[in-house]
């Protein structure tokens, strides 16, 4: 398994779940976890992800999501679980 | 499983307080390009970089894009230059060929730079030694990513007298060489003492002869996220800073190390070290002086900038070496004046001297960096600033360097701007009593009798 975090950040609006997960599952990136609250007066949602049966690769999720969050006016982004587990576990 | 917090808390010290790695460099041996004809040597040397370095930045920009860290700086050193060109250069420009090679290879594989332009000369200068070095001033001005450094002392062998004294007239001839480019042909040579054999971070990066054929080390950064932690805890005591300042050294290198693994893995080269410096930049919020201020200093320089900056780089090499298991390098705070915005102003402010700056290089891992001084300052008086640093870390057995810039045509009360990441600099003034008298004398200043440990 391969995972990933996907983060959203920004103002609340209607239907952000729902265009993330519609895009992950058309890209076969099935959801593990999802939580979600506000962070500094900020919509934060994050999503655990695994992306080993996607065909997409990183660069490409990347920049699709980048996209994704201009469209809806949120900032989101997708980065390998790693660089969390390494900072925040010992 | 890890939480929406701690995924936050990474996320704001990527985008908010400056996280970044700062470089990933790649350690070439070039021993095994060593031949008696120029010709020959410098295509085995541009062969032999631009085959092991072809991916470096692409991995960098893959890592980086995979995990949402930056990571600023793609790099190479190479084994010193005098050892490799030692067979085949004659003469200064002899040497001076090998460093356009070297440029050149930096330019293929898109390396911003390239360190190890360097001689080993701690007791004594080889024949190439010496032609190197007499070849740094025009190797600096007719190449752009070659970087220069120069040992010439060490806590074993004691101060190479002589390699000072001429490091005092080469330091102010490249400065003269590069008079059009405000002298910054300086800001790409180093004098060092204990010049260790893997650090990452130019412009004193070389690739030691104890190395393997090729090596990935990488320099972690942070200032911000440090600074950023401690605006958390103050007016607390001793014990909690220290504590907030190790836990955030100790998240800061994990990265570093992580990105070191991907890189070693990814290229098939061998992971060496993470150095866990403190690198500040001329960006705001960037600083290792506004650290030190938040500690408790009004501005850098005041009472207590000495005892806060050892502190500092105590916390931060304690927190790092859990962090990683390789640690080497210079791995400490870095205080350039130049690239570091706190310092500039504590310059400006009038707080901060070139005196009080050789206090603080004793507690820290690097020495007096990224200074500009006068361009008049005499080359002897050059050569016993050097010589004074270099007996800082001689008798402390620690690494100590010396990158001035005595910039031609300006004086004190004149602003010196190099750009990028090497920033802008008011120039300092420097002491005007002679010390020519002890730097001609000749000769070598002995090993201190505490390294006579064997």
């Amino acid at each position: 398994m391969k995972k990933a975090i996907i983060t959203v950040v920004g103002k609340d609006t209607v239907g952000i779940i729902a265009r993330v997960c519609t895009y992950l599952a058309d890209n076969q990136i099935n959801i593990l976890d999802i939580s979600q609250t506000i962070l500094d007066g900020l919509f934060n949602m994050m999503m655990i992800t695994d992306i080993s049966g996607t065909d997409k690769t990183m660069g490409d999720i990347t920049a699709d999501l980048d996209k994704l969050g201009g469209e809806i006016g949120v900032v989101i982004r997708c980065q390998l679980e790693d660089i969390f587990t390494k900072m925040h576990r010992i | 499983m890890i939480n929406i917090f701690e995924v936050h808390e990474t996320n704001k010290m990527i985008e908010q307080e400056n996280l970044d790695v700062r470089t990933i460099t790649l350690g070439i041996s070039l021993l095994d390009c060593v031949d008696a004809d120029l010709d020959t040597l410098c295509d085995k040397v541009y062969t032999k970089i631009t085959t092991l370095a072809r991916d470096l930045v692409k991995t960098g920009e893959d890592i980086s894009l995979e995990y949402g860290i930056p990571i600023v700086n793609k790099r190479i050193s190479i084994t010193p230059a005098a050892l490799v060109g030692g067979a085949a250069c004659k003469s200064p420009e002899d040497f001076v060929r090998l460093a356009r090679t070297l440029d050149q290879a930096a330019k293929e594989v898109g390396v911003n730079f390239l360190g190890g332009y360097s001689a080993l000369v701690a007791k004594g200068m080889t024949k190439a030694d010496e032609l190197l070095i007499r070849s740094i001033p025009e190797a600096l001005a007719v190449t752009e990513r070659v970087c220069s450094s120069v040992n010439v002392g060490s806590t074993k062998t004691g101060i190479n007298m002589d390699a000072v004294r001429l490091m005092g007239d080469i330091v102010h001839e490249t400065a003269a060489r590069t008079a059009d480019q405000d002298s910054l042909g300086c800001a790409k040579l180093v004098v060092f003492c204990n010049a260790p054999d893997d650090n990452p971070f130019m412009a004193g990066a070389f690739h030691g002869v104890t190395e393997a054929d090729a090596i990935i080390n990488v320099g972690v950064s942070g200032p911000g996220v440090v600074k950023y932690a401690l605006e958390q805890v103050r007016g607390a005591d001793f014990e909690q800073l220290c504590e907030t300042i190790k836990k955030t050294a100790f998240k800061i290198t994990r990265v570093g190390q992580l990105v070191a693994q991907e890189a070693s893995r990814r290229m098939g080269v061998p992971f060496g070290i993470i150095d866990l410096s403190l690198a500040p930049t001329p960006a705001v919020g960037d600083s290792v002086a506004e650290i030190l201020q938040e500690i408790g200093l009004e501005s850098v320089g005041a009472p207590g900038t000495t005892a806060a900056l050892a502190l500092l780089n105590d916390q931060v090499k304690k927190g790092g070496v859990m962090a990683s298991s390789y640690v080497g390098g210079l791995s400490g705070a870095f205080i350039p004046v130049s690239e570091d915005q706190g310092m500039i102003q504590a310059v400006n402010a009038g707080s901060l001297t070139l005196e009080k700056l050789e206090a603080m290089t004793c507690v820290c891992s690097v020495g007096l960096d990224m200074i500009a001084i006068p361009g008049d300052t005499a080359s002897t008086t050059i050569a016993g600033i050097i010589a004074d640093e270099m007996a800082i870390g001689m008798v402390n057995q620690k690494t100590t360097a010396v990158r001035l810039i005595p910039v031609i045509g300006k004086d004190v009360g004149e602003t010196v701007e190099f750009g990028g990441l090497l920033g802008y600099a008011p120039i300092m003034p420097v002491n005007r009593f002679s010390c020519e008298g002890f730097v001609n004398r000749g000769g070598r200043i002995p090993a201190p009798i505490h390294s006579f440990k064997n």
